[in-house]
């Protein structure tokens, strides 16, 4: 069998024979009624997506300061109690004795 | 009076949706043709015509205008047509053994006679779809763009996004998956 000469004549048949341009009926307006109603939930998937995105963004801070809550270590003593300190400087005027009183 | 492609890109992309409709109707039979080509269902034909359209919709942005619309429009439904072969691979392996008794008849003809087999009979059509839809969807994209629509390696690298050397490789490989093929064939039937 003369396969090359096959070959040839099974090209020159697909040549022979365009494809159909035929379009469905109505494919047009299909296609713009799609068009149409995707860009009117386009709004909603704006906001769903960065709404979406926010919280994503919101757990993962929430996970890493869980993290870092529970990893680091318990601080010894209450020298270095933040805390402890600022309350000190804020009641310090009150802590002081009242010179102006009468002995 | 009817505005120009550039007016009617311009205002769809200025947010005018419907000044998309005239250029779906004028090029909705190259796509659909360009489709049937890789195709053979119509509803995969639709499907197939319908994602050209609304990714050409949605990547308006991207046409620049340097050349025409129809060869940007053409681009993404070959590239749509060869997303759709490899996504249907699957249904390719099969025998040959469930050829029409047209075909066999052609066949025939043309092992006693090749210059007898007509070139324009419907069994040679049949056999040439027979024999492309068992190609790989690379082969036969090759096959389709450089044998029967008679394209240049170049201009089929523009259309496919593959080098030029890709292509030619490609093209080498897909004359001989072809030449396999019909090779199965006539050792099915005349051995």
């Amino acid at each position: 069998m003369n396969l090359p000469e096959l070959q040839k004549k099974l090209i020159a048949a697909a040549r022979l024979q365009p494809p159909d341009d035929r379009v469905p009926y109505a494919f047009e307006k299909r296609i713009m009624a799609q068009l149409a109603a995707r860009s009117a939930t386009d709004h909603w998937v704006f906001w769903a997506r960065g709404l979406w995105r926010a919280a994503a963004a919101c757990v993962a801070v929430a996970v890493v300061f869980g993290a870092v809550s529970l990893l680091k270590p318990a601080a010894p003593d209450n020298s270095n109690d933040l805390s402890q300190d600022f309350e000190n400087t804020l009641l310090a005027s009150a802590d002081l004795p009242d010179n102006s009183s009468p002995p | 009076m009817e505005r120009s492609e550039a007016e009617l890109i311009a205002a769809v992309l200025a947010g005018d949706a419907a000044s998309f409709e005239p250029l779906l109707a004028k090029y909705s039979p190259r796509v659909f043709a360009t489709a049937r080509r890789y195709a053979r269902r119509e509803s995969e034909i639709e499907d197939i015509c319908q994602e050209v359209w609304l990714k050409a919709f949605d990547k308006l942005k991207s046409f620049r205008g340097e050349a025409p619309f129809e060869h940007w429009l053409m681009r993404m439904a070959v590239r749509t047509c060869y997303d759709f072969l490899r996504g249907h691979q699957r249904n390719r392996v099969s025998s040959f053994s469930e050829i029409s008794e047209p075909e066999e008849d052609w066949l025939e003809r043309f092992v006693a006679e090749p210059g007898n087999a007509a070139e324009d009979a419907d069994a040679a059509k049949m056999l040439i779809d027979r024999v492309l839809e068992k190609l790989s969807p690379e082969a036969r994209l090759i096959i389709q763009l450089l044998e029967i629509e008679d394209r240049s390696v170049k201009e089929i690298a523009v259309i496919t996004g593959w080098s030029v050397p890709l292509v030619k490789v490609r093209a080498f490989r897909a004359r001989g998956e072809m030449k396999k093929i019909l090779a199965r064939i006539t050792k099915e039937k005349y051995l």
